[in-house]
């Protein structure tokens, strides 16, 4: 019964998994992947000698690391607040809207973003240029990408840690906080003292497994909302845009499976690492 | 008894979430205006909320051409349809396979099923198996076969329903009654499940509405843009921006491109039906996320 699942499996994961050795050949279009010669670390070579690898891991890296803190004080603030409403229906109305650009795709994001960042008729471009009386251009100035890039990652994603820390937050006995309002705490050293203390394991858990996933990027955000700009790679280059710029605008596929080996088995590391590390913490929330 | 400390804690918090939500709505609400604008007075004053002129000229546009989008919005319909349904059955029957934990090598097979969330081969290896293995650029499989259609977190998701939530006495009460497996999956467990399958196929069936990358990867504009979703749409408009921006305009020619306030239009035929139905299925879509959050 479980036949078509796994046949399933056996094409879109493991196959390619087994393909990954092309990342060790000199790849020939009319050989395919088993045909064409070995070449050893040869691929590896050439990517490290450019600076490319080094932008775009530190990119993939920092933006990362930046947003799963943010995130995660974002998300733990909004679930507090939301948690505080009396009223049924403004929770849910909250809820509701503050979630609905996690069901957005990034392509739309990125026209989003164009109607305020389009050069000449954008609404902030225009703000910026009567204010300033000069004219900003969104898409070529590096400089104002990685707060873009943060603020539409956290628009995106601050309705998902909401509701995740909410169902955390919910469920913490409403008695804890009448005997510490009963002994003279503020509302503030209320969830100073019990809630951030007893959402502490929710936290630990979620960090640690976005850790695992530190090597990967979401390649929608980094490619569709900086319109693919070359002036603002600098900024915008992860490893999975580097793989896919090489693989499929420059058929480098010697550079793009190098990187992609490289991000595949890091990764990996990254994440049994961030597993065993759960395990250690709470048994049942591990993965394996 | 409410202390005065409480109250402002309240309206703290309704300020906060009222300033979010509105932070979060305006971009739509720009998109929709700008949508409205007329064309001409959106190039020359800007994009604003509160436009000069108004216009339905954008959506007169889409009519105009509306065989283009209308086999789009087609395409987007039928793959999120097919690749929603095939997901569900195949997850739902392969799930109900591992939840039987007396079945020989079925501990194999569930690593198997996890390994392809620890280790995975990336983009390189899968385009070339998919390209050249099994031929699926330029065809409407391209869409809707390459990674969309299962998830190793889904399977694990139905899997635990199945053993938690639904009570081994009825199985055997079933089998007792000469019930074989196909029918105690049909008959039995389908119809118990229907909560967390809707909530699979909600998922599903959003991720495949809004994809982009499987077009932009497995359809060549000129081999494949008959296959073209509103999303494939909407991502070579971007394409067709970008190139003209950069210095080597490629033999895109601002021609190609529909007006702004056209792109705006597409944009919001695009997301409708995701704002329309989803305050209805809020729940059940924010449980799913919860509920895979932490495993996956």
């Amino acid at each position: 019964m479980g036949l078509p699942g796994l046949l399933y499996l056996l094409i879109n994961n493991y196959m390619p998994m087994i393909g990954l050795t092309v990342a060790f050949k000199d790849y020939k279009y009319n050989l395919g992947i088993w045909d064409s010669p070995w070449v050893g670390f040869k691929n590896f070579k050439f990517l490290f000698k450019t600076g490319d690898a080094f932008v775009m891991v530190r990119n993939t890296l920092l933006y990362n690391v930046v947003w799963i803190i943010l995130g995660m004080v974002l998300g733990v603030t909004f679930a507090i607040l939301l948690n505080e409403v009396r009223s049924r229906y403004a929770k849910k109305f909250y809820q509701t809207v503050i979630l609905m650009p996690y069901l957005m795709s990034m392509v739309v994001c990125a026209y989003l973003a164009f109607a305020y960042l389009a050069p000449g008729t954008g609404l902030f471009t225009n703000i910026f240029a009567r204010i300033t009386g000069r004219e900003v251009s969104f898409y070529t100035e590096t400089k104002y990408w990685p707060f873009i890039l943060t603020f539409v990652n956290q628009w995106k994603g601050i309705g998902f840690g909401m509701i995740l820390y909410l169902s955390s937050v919910i469920g913490i006995d409403p008695s804890l906080y009448e005997a510490a309002a009963l002994d003279g705490a503020t509302r503030w050293q209320q969830h100073m003292r019990v809630t951030i203390p007893l959402l502490k394991p929710t936290i630990i858990m979620m960090m640690i497994l976005n850790m695992g996933q530190i090597f990967r990027s979401d390649f929608g955000l980094f490619y569709q909302v900086p319109m693919d700009q070359g002036a603002l790679y600098s900024v915008t280059q992860t490893i999975d845009t580097y793989v896919y710029r090489a693989l499929l605008q420059r058929n480098d596929v010697g550079m793009s499976s190098a990187a992609s080996f490289v991000q595949s088995v890091v990764g990996f590391i990254f994440i049994v690492t961030a597993n065993q590390i759960v395990k250690k913490v709470d048994e049942k929330n591990s993965l394996f | 008894m409410i202390s005065r400390d409480q109250k402002r804690w309240q309206m703290a918090a309704h300020v906060v979430l009222a300033v979010s939500s509105a932070l979060a709505l305006l971009p739509f609400i720009l998109l929709v205006i700008i949508s409205f604008t007329d064309d001409k007075t959106a190039i020359e004053n800007g994009y604003s909320y509160l436009p000069a002129k108004w216009s339905t000229g954008a959506y007169e546009y889409l009519l105009q051409s509306a065989d283009k989008f209308v086999r789009a919005y087609g395409m987007t319909i039928l793959v999120t349809l097919i690749g929603t349904t095939v997901c569900v059955i195949i997850t739902s029957m392969l799930a109900y396979m591992l939840s039987k934990r007396s079945l020989p090598g079925v501990k194999v097979l569930n690593f198997i099923v996890v390994f392809t969330m620890l280790f995975n081969g990336g983009l390189v290896p899968t385009y070339m198996i998919y390209t050249t293995v099994f031929h699926i650029k330029n065809t409407i499989w391209g869409l809707i076969v390459p990674n969309l259609m299962m998830s190793a977190f889904m399977i694990m998701l139905v899997r635990n329903y199945f053993e938690h939530s639904i009570p081994e006495e009825l199985y055997e009460s079933a089998r007792i009654d000469g019930a074989g497996e196909f029918c105690i999956f049909f008959k039995i467990v389908i119809p118990l499940s229907v909560p967390i399958l809707a909530t699979v196929g909600l998922m599903t069936g959003i991720s495949y509405w809004n994809d982009w990358q499987n077009g932009l990867y497995y359809l060549a504009k000129d081999k494949g843009g008959h296959l073209y979703t509103i999303q494939n749409i909407l991502n070579e408009i971007n394409t067709n921006i970008a190139f003209l921006a950069s210095y080597n305009a490629g033999g895109v020619s601002s021609a190609d491109l529909p007006t702004a306030t056209a792109r705006m239009a597409i944009a919001v035929i695009g997301i409708l039906p995701i704002i329309v139905i989803y305050p209805f299925f809020q729940k059940y879509f924010a449980k799913g996320l919860v509920m895979g959050a932490v495993k996956g």
